[in-house]
């Protein structure tokens, strides 16, 4: 029994020792450290930009994916060095506040509307300012991120654009404080509308293998238009920001090699992104 | 709903092909769970025991504060270590934010109430006869002390082994304070919370799968220090 005891003690112990071994250990220099949406990494589209950025400047990339809202405080913080986000209008008042500095215009993608195939508010193929007037005349599920994200501020937007109040405890608006998939998810079970970037629907659609509930009903407005930048934490107020390399990235981001990887990457056989940075 | 299924095979995929990243997850929240394991017992121990062992006043206020903060929720605690540890609060020299060691500082917190409200009731619910027993067989103070120390080792391990619980399976304070970085800090929890996010469910189940694997392998390491 006692020998059994010792076995056991020493089978344990190698197993934790060999799995603390495994674990790469942590390096800090030549680190840069970006806050960014949840677009971008759930799409794919970092993993597969990064090991470009470290080949090309031997500067390593870690990110944290959340909302906008939390990205932009992250920096405030002085928490990370670089934000990749996309929400202009707030992107600007960060830089007047010297939150932020040197904004680039990276790329863009577009939101579409979709809802079920039924179609309850008939809102397929009309302008986004109609087609949400539509939706709110009828009382029509919608469902909202409500989490201040990049898409949230870009949906609230389109309901001003309307002209009327944005709504906010209509028993049919949904707010869920939830990530985009969460929300399209619930959308598609409360057989309502949403506004979604079109990677995070592409993807949807492929995990219902190609026959989602949900259909894209309205595009191709220039409203819709998500731009995404490139902003830098600003060095004065934030002194241990690694401004030098986040310069690097967004450089490197603008550059011929990063927009041709942005505009040939695609998400089942679908671009998602459009590159539009000026040199 | 074949991504049920789908996810108890993908984990058996996942365990065995050894697949970089699903073991990089089990590495950051081993070692995490690990340190503030370590760390909330060594003082959590010997406060819950001197807790149940000792009269002093304020003794029933101290109690209900601990046993108030069993229900400290997660993401709470994520957030005040944040804002401890962020770059612009007052531990932010010391570089803790987005490290295995801020995760485990958060967990510390956490795993904290439970060792101390448990071991204490261990050593109150200690059986009454034994100290006058010992008394009566002429047992020093110090003997005393040592000797309900080891009779209450079970309850420990039982305190233990729930702080464990609460601390390998929590998700708030891992992702934010960890920030769930891919290779560094992106725990099994946080995986799987991504993973749902993705809408990758059966990769997510399977990651759950996982962490309840590695559970059981700690339970079965620790069985035999159980009472037979």
């Amino acid at each position: 029994m006692h020998k059994k005891k010792q076995m056991a003690v020493k089978v344990c112990l190698i197993v934790v020792l060999t799995l603390m071994m495994a674990i790469p250990a942590m390096t800090a220099d030549n680190v840069l450290m970006m806050a960014t949406t949840t677009s971008t990494d759930n799409t794919g589209l970092l993993d597969d930009l990064a090991p470009h950025f470290t080949q090309a400047t031997g500067v390593e990339l870690k990110w944290t994916s959340v909302g906008t809202g939390k990205a932009l405080k992250m920096g405030e913080n002085c928490d990370v060095d670089v934000l990749l986000v996309h929400a202009p209008s707030a992107e600007k008042t960060y830089v007047e506040k010297g939150f932020g500095v040197n904004r680039r215009e990276i790329m863009y993608n577009d939101f579409v509307i979709i809802g079920p195939e039924s179609d309850p508010a008939g809102i397929k193929g009309k302008k986004v300012v109609d087609a949400l007037d539509a939706v709110r005349a009828k009382g029509a599920v919608f469902v909202s991120r409500g989490d201040n994200s990049g898409t949230h501020k870009k949906e609230l937007s389109l309901w001003k654009a309307t002209g009327a109040a944005v709504p906010e405890k209509e028993t049919w608006y949904v707010q869920t404080g939830q990530g985009m998939l969460a929300s399209i998810n619930i959308a598609a079970e409360r057989n309502g509308y949403s506004m979604t970037d079109r990677g995070t629907y592409i993807k949807y659609a492929d995990t219902m293998s190609g026959n989602p509930p949900l259909k894209v009903l309205v595009e191709q407005d220039n409203i819709l238009l998500n731009q995404y930048s490139v902003l830098s934490i600003n060095p004065e107020r934030c002194t241990k920001a690694k401004f030098d390399l986040a310069t690097t990235f967004s450089d490197w981001l603008a550059g011929t090699e990063a927009q041709g990887l942005i505009r040939d990457f695609k998400l089942l056989g679908k671009p998602l992104f459009v590159p539009n940075a000026i040199k | 709903m074949d991504f049920i299924l789908a996810g108890f095979i993908e984990a058996i995929r996942l365990l065995f092909s050894g697949d970089d990243q699903t073991w990089s997850a089990v590495g950051a929240t081993l070692k995490a769970s690990s340190g503030s394991m370590a760390a909330s017992l060594t003082i959590g121990v010997p406060l819950g025991f001197a807790l149940g062992y000792f009269q002093f006043p304020a003794k029933r206020q101290l109690r209900l504060l601990v046993d108030t903060a069993l229900a400290l929720p997660t993401v709470f605690i994520g957030l005040v270590v944040y804002a401890f540890i962020s770059n612009r609060g007052p531990l932010g020299e010391m570089g803790l934010l987005f490290t295995l060691t801020g995760i485990a500082i958060g967990q510390t917190i956490l795993a904290l109430p439970v060792v101390i409200a448990l071991s204490a009731t261990a050593v109150e619910s200690m059986d009454r006869h034994l100290r006058a027993l010992l008394i009566s067989l002429g047992a020093s103070r110090r003997q005393l002390l040592f000797s309900s120390l080891w009779e209450v080792r079970y309850g420990v391990l039982a305190a233990g082994l729930t702080a464990y619980g609460r601390v390998m399976t929590e998700v708030g304070i891992s992702m934010m304070v960890g920030g769930n970085i891919k290779w560094h800090t992106r725990t099994i929890t946080t995986a799987i919370a991504l993973e749902t996010g993705k809408g990758m469910f059966s990769t997510g189940i399977a990651l759950g799968l996982v962490l309840i694997a590695i559970a059981f392998g700690v339970n079965v390491c620790l069985s035999f220090l159980r009472k037979k």
